[in-house]
């Protein structure tokens, strides 16, 4: 199983002018769980949305499943996690609405959605944990399960890469655990996932591979780094004030 | 009740029933997706079609649907950039839409009558052949919103979730976009122009104040759309005020109906049930220091 799930080659984004990701290559298999570190402005996000093509590349490449970018159509095998839900105009959706769009990848605009839709929905919840909130109002849910009910929109589409931006980002301790065995039990079953984080908290025993981005760079490729100084203390409490002058090795010793 | 008995009656009858249910089913994507007064931007373009068609002898509501149509894709194309000067690019294409009218209307041999007609509707001058092009557009959107619901949920929801679902993004986009400016044409019969996003938004914001998922408010907005269609024609013809705006009038009446019952239910269940104190997350950030 070394199949390139995700192949970024050289990759360089810029936003009006503004370099954001310069010359970055990564390379995700099948069955791995890679998270993206970095601090605020380093581009780790930038770099997770340019594989999903959400923002353009300027020079290099992305290869999804061996397909180029460009060619991918397979939409169903990813499932994405946005870092929050985008504010809407107002009209209260329930749970199961917002997860039951986690089908359409895989079932298509046209078809109604049917039994095994239906079926992969009820599952999606009961991993998370929210079935007992399937027909509340989203808006109603704290923050940590309105993360909860993106993660399981994604699980919905039955995919077989995640992508997660800062899943766990102000996200409560009951709702990160949740979300830590959602991951275990997709990560079990073959899944391979791509997350972007900020601090890993109950996360770190799934996490096969860290990569740290730094000024748009690939500050480091391999094991998971031990958290430095006082971020290595138990009730540190994870507040960056002025993260964009952390030096380099801060994961990284 | 025996004004009901004239055929022109019972055309402005059906005519606004059939509006009554289209426009919030369509409205409610558009409210999803803070587009609430794109209507009334379609609208102003689509007098200027209006104008046009009155100067060129051609039908005003069929150049109004290309008008209104190649303006709702504009708004679309100036959304879908988000570039911060799109609402100045919308104000431009609103105003100009409006004047350009005013003033197509001006050279053509109408009078303000006519004007008035397609300003504010004029339900009761609907012929045979009028209702049956609102009756069959006026389907189609319903059926095209109810059918495509779950995609353009999504896509009005969430638009970056969308793409990487791989819906089609863009032509969702633009099937609401051109329904918008369909629905806005055969609206402006009922309504008129200036009137037209009332009957998309106001069933959506009374229904919404209630309800709790995406379908039941399209549901509801649908079933108050109707409501207000019917009982506003009603209302005209029984004490001889103008259709499209009595219509308006029963739209905003029930949304404050609503609100006002809606809240002193909250507070009455508020009373008898003291609420259970709100379990906190955490705080992300160190509070209290200065």
């Amino acid at each position: 199983m070394t199949t390139p799930v995700i192949a970024v080659e050289h990759g360089v984004v810029g936003y009006d002018g503004r370099p954001v990701l310069r010359d970055i290559s990564l390379t995700v298999t099948a069955g791995e769980v890679v998270a993206v570190l970095g601090a605020n402005g380093s581009g780790k996000s930038t770099l997770i949305r340019a594989v999903l093509g959400l923002v353009p590349l300027s020079a290099g490449s992305v290869t999804l499943f061996d397909r180029p970018l460009r060619r991918f159509r397979q939409w169903a095998r990813i499932g994405y996690v946005p870092q929050r839900l985008g504010a809407s105009g107002g009209v209260p959706a329930t749970v199961r609405e917002v997860v039951a769009s986690g089908r359409l990848a895989r079932r298509g605009v046209l078809r109604p959605p049917g039994r095994a839709d239906r079926a992969a929905v009820d599952a999606a919840l009961l991993a998370v944990g929210l079935t007992d909130r399937a027909g509340d109002p989203v808006s109603t849910l704290s923050g940590g399960q309105q993360q909860r009910t993106l993660i399981a929109r994604a699980l919905a589409g039955q995919p077989e890469l995640l992508v997660l931006d800062e899943p766990t980002a102000g996200v409560d301790a009951a709702s990160q655990e949740a979300f830590a065995g959602a991951l275990r039990d997709f990560v079990g079953n073959g899944g391979t996932v791509l997350l972007v984080a900020h601090e890993l908290g109950p996360l770190r025993p799934v996490i096969s591979r860290a990569v740290v981005v730094h000024e748009g760079r690939i500050a480091h490729d391999g094991a998971v780094p031990d958290p430095a100084g006082h971020h290595a203390e138990p009730d540190h409490d994870h507040v960056h004030p002025h993260c964009y002058d952390e030096p380099a090795g801060l994961w990284s010793n | 009740m025996e004004l009901f008995q004239y055929p022109y009656m019972q055309r402005a009858l059906i005519g606004a029933l059939v509006i009554g249910l289209a426009a919030p089913a369509l409205g409610i994507y558009l409210v999803q997706r803070r587009l609430a007064l794109i209507g009334d931007g379609v609208g102003h373009v689509a007098l200027t079609g209006v104008g046009a068609g009155l100067l060129l002898n051609r039908s005003p509501v069929l150049v109004a649907v290309i008008a209104a149509t190649i303006g709702a894709i504009a708004i679309e194309v100036v959304r879908a950039r988000g570039r911060t000067s799109g609402d100045l690019a919308l104000a431009l294409l609103f105003y100009g839409g409006i004047a350009g009218g005013v003033l197509l209307v001006g050279l053509s041999d109408a009078t303000s009558a006519n004007l008035n007609a397609y300003l504010f509707g004029s339900l009761t001058t609907i012929s045979p052949n009028d209702l049956i092009t609102i009756a069959v557009l006026g389907a189609a959107i319903l059926v095209t919103m109810i059918a495509l619901r779950p995609a353009l949920f999504a896509v009005s929801h969430d638009e970056e979730y969308a793409r990487v679902s791989g819906l089609p993004v863009r032509t969702l986009n633009l099937l609401i976009a051109v329904s918008t400016a369909v629905t806005v044409t055969i609206a402006m019969r009922a309504v008129g122009v200036l009137l037209i996003s009332a009957l998309m938004v106001v069933p959506v914001a009374t229904a919404q104040q209630v309800t709790r998922g995406f379908r039941s408010t399209m549901t509801a907005a649908m079933a108050l759309g109707l409501f207000a269609a019917g009982s506003g024609v009603w209302v005209a013809a029984t004490a001889d005020t103008a259709p499209g705006a009595s219509v308006v009038l029963v739209a905003i009446a029930s949304f404050l109906v609503v609100a006002v019952a809606g809240g002193a239910w909250r507070t009455l269940r508020r009373r008898s049930t003291p609420a259970a104190a709100p379990t906190a997350e955490p705080h992300e950030v160190v509070l209290g220091r200065s």
